[in-house]
């Protein structure tokens, strides 16, 4: 068995209804597993990003390449753990019980320290927003989970290559 | 000027050069039907089942190489094309399914006969589109059939909502398909191509592997200038027969389960394999560990996700077949390889294809033999099972697109509406179906259609009174124990056919069969169906038996 890696896919698609089933069919039918996956329209209307994240071993990552690319509706793939560096990023929010006011204010200064944002706040809980990258998201989710999450949603990696240099 | 929906899609069959399509009415397509009524630029053919009309749309198209289209009402209508489009969809063959759809605002509202087509065949179409307006019609036919017939060639799905066909559009075709998403790669990469051609040079025990691709492809004659050029023995799939001809000195036939010791050992032994067109498929290559050990692998494919899913591959060469040919043939000169030619020839002439023949009882290779004799020249279409296995074995191919057969998908069924499809493609071929007891009957309704239009259809069924392959499994792995496949029960064939309004013939005695397929020469204003009643538990050999590798072949005959 060859040892498996984690792949960040970056697949331009067009924008209409039925891409996502045919790119989530072409996992499911083959068996391969998705990580995490993001959708969303591009500043071009036309066009949505994905960006999924996927794990297996090079014979299996170069399958998911392939398929993707064979689909109709797919413009680009591009494999952003090989084709160079990248940046990629996660929204992750929280809503964390504050019962009392002690703990209220300590779950505040921790999550200054992940540079969180508070964007709901009520008297037994609030919600902090915070984005980073899959080891920081972790971090603060460990040590939230110390203080009791009621909730929690991520948005899945988004993705892309770094600019060129000229 | 504005048209109806079904007037728009009617009109944009014609821009595509359709001839025929194969259809079977229903509620929600009937402004198709409707349009087509009367219409003399593209015949309308009704089948009797669904499968039968996606079947025959499908055995158009391998038959002339051109996109064979399929219609069907919404529901039933289009969960009954599913198979024929699976189907093609293994085999990579042209189609366009046309399904009508309930109205849109019924649409998710699990209406009558409402099946949501477009998700149920996902996995088994190239592409596929709801139409839910008039004015996308004429732009997705355009762009349906330059999907189907273009790249690696394969059924697209055009479902249109009943209203979408009632509305009223503009219609203006377009010119030109231009999709911004789908580029499919013609030409090879020229090193890669000069790596290949290094590589034919030092080999010392080289062969060709062709495949169904250089068929599609139309690759053929390209082919044989390969052969002729470097005098490498070559080896051609089930899905490739006749790609090269098989009657060559170089030719070692068909590879895999069931085919021939020598192209087995060849591959087993070699030192460079040149895969044209064919995708290692579990039934070439019996056990991949054990699979051609020492051969390096040369693969050309348009599909490059086929490169390398099954066998690692040393030079893949991404195109069409060709293109690729065309330009490795410039790179090439005759191979140095008398001894392994010797030793190739050794094993042809040791190992031949051979069976027992009896005197009191028709042996099934015998009648395929018989049929080579009288047929040399016609299109055979096999159905799935021993006969077809016997058929690649015994008839001797010539020419592409001359034998049709479901080859991925393993479809019994497929070859009598197949049948049908080729004939109406090619009306100057005699089209002789080589069927079996247990397939003939799964789509035996067609022979209605062939009658009403008097195709001379030649039917000949190879009939054991088994599920044949399964029967011969169950023998050699399962002890005997024949669960669900005694067809003892099988009506008289020849009787039934005659009840159908064609003719009927019935065969039990060995000399017999030359007659019968004499008498059925002189048949040519309808189809003439004959009932061979062979040895019954007869197998096929040779066999590698399933996870085997191809040197555990058992040649059957001691």
């Amino acid at each position: 068995m060859n040892p498996e890696e984690r792949h960040i896919f970056s697949v331009l698609v067009e924008n209409r209804f039925g891409v996502l089933a045919r790119v989530a069919g072409l996992f499911s039918g083959r068996g391969f597993n998705i990580d995490s996956l993001n959708v969303a329209e591009t500043h071009d209307k036309s066009i949505s990003h994905i960006t999924l994240v996927t794990h297996g071993d090079a014979q299996i990552i170069d399958q998911i390449y392939q398929h993707l690319n064979r689909l109709i509706d797919v413009i680009e793939v591009t494999d952003l753990s090989t084709a160079g560096t990248h940046v990629e990023r996660e929204l992750v929010l929280i809503k964390v019980a504050t019962d009392d006011p002690q703990k209220r204010t300590e779950i505040l200064q921790v999550s200054e320290v992940f540079r969180g944002r508070v964007i709901d706040m009520k008297p037994a809980s609030l919600v902090l927003e915070i984005t980073g990258d899959e080891g920081k998201l972790k971090a603060a989710i460990d040590i939230f989970n110390t203080y009791g999450i009621l909730e929690l949603a991520r948005t899945g990696k988004i993705a892309m290559l770094r600019g060129s240099d000229f | 000027m504005e048209l109806k929906g079904a007037e728009i899609l009617v009109d944009g069959l014609k821009r595509e050069g359709v001839e025929y399509i194969f259809g079977v009415n229903g509620g929600a397509a009937m402004p198709i039907f409707d349009a087509l009524y009367g219409e003399t630029e593209i015949k309308l053919i009704p089948m009797r089942h669904e499968q039968g009309a996606s079947h025959a749309a499908d055995g158009y198209a391998r038959a002339t190489g051109k996109v064979g289209v399929a219609l069907a009402t919404s529901g039933p209508g289009a969960t009954n094309l599913v198979t024929g489009i699976a189907t093609a969809y293994m085999d990579s063959i042209p189609m366009v399914a046309i399904t009508g759809q309930v109205f849109t605002h019924y649409i998710g509202s699990d209406a009558f006969q409402e099946c949501d087509v477009i998700g149920v065949t996902r996995p088994i179409c190239k592409h596929s589109y709801l139409i839910k307006s008039s004015d996308e019609i004429a732009d997705v036919v355009a762009e349906a059939f330059h999907i189907a017939k273009t790249g690696k060639p394969g059924p697209v799905i055009i479902d249109i909502a009943k209203d979408a066909q009632n509305n009223e559009a503009v219609f203006e075709y377009p010119e030109t398909v231009d999709i911004r998403s789908y580029k499919p790669q013609v030409h090879g990469d020229r090193d890669q191509i000069a790596k290949a051609a290094a590589l034919i040079k030092e080999a010392k025990r080289p062969m060709l592997y062709a495949g169904g691709g250089v068929v599609l492809a139309n690759a053929s004659e390209e082919l044989r200038q390969l052969t002729l050029n470097t005098q490498i023995p070559i080896t051609v799939t089930l899905m490739g027969l006749g790609a090269f001809p098989e009657t060559h000195p170089l030719a070692m036939e068909m590879p895999g389960m069931h085919g021939s010791c020598c192209a087995n050992y060849a591959f087993t032994d070699s030192d460079l394999i040149i895969a044209v067109g064919a995708r290692f498929d579990d039934r070439v290559t019996g056990d991949l560990s054990k699979f051609a050990p020492n051969a390096k692998k040369i693969h050309i494919d348009i599909d490059a996700s086929c490169i390398g899913k099954n066998v690692p591959v040393d030079v893949p060469i991404v195109g069409d077949a060709k293109s690729v040919l065309t330009e490795l043939n410039k790179q090439v000169s005759t191979a140095d390889i008398d001894p392994w030619r010797d030793q190739i020839q050794e094993w042809k002439q040791k190992y031949p294809f051979e069976y027992e023949q009896k005197s009191d009882i028709v042996m099934p290779q015998y009648v395929i033999e018989k049929i080579y004799e009288h047929y040399s020249d016609a299109i055979v279409v096999a159905d799935v099972g021993q006969h077809q296995m016997w058929a690649a074995q015994y008839f001797k191919f010539t020419e592409p697109r001359q034998w049709l057969n479901s080859g991925g998908l393993g479809t019994m069924g497929f070859s009598l509406p197949a049948a049908i499809g080729a004939q109406l493609g090619c009306p100057d071929k005699t089209v002789v179906n080589i069927n079996g007891d247990g397939s003939y009957i799964m789509t035996i309704q067609e022979l209605v259609p062939a009658i009403t239009m008097k195709l001379p259809l030649k039917v000949f069924i190879i009939n054991n009174m088994y599920l044949g392959m399964v029967r011969q499994w169950q023998e050699l792995f399962h002890g005997k124990r024949y669960s669900a496949v005694d067809y003892h029960d099988n009506p008289d064939f020849a009787l039934l056919a005659q009840a159908f309004g064609a003719t009927g013939l019935r065969v039990e005695h060995p000399e017999d069969v030359e007659p019968a397929l004499q008498k059925a020469k002189g048949i040519t204003d309808g189809p003439v169906v004959i009932d061979f009643i062979v040895d019954e538990e007869e197998n096929v050999f040779p066999m590698v038996p399933a996870g085997k590798g191809l040197g555990d072949v058992i040649r059957g005959l001691s």
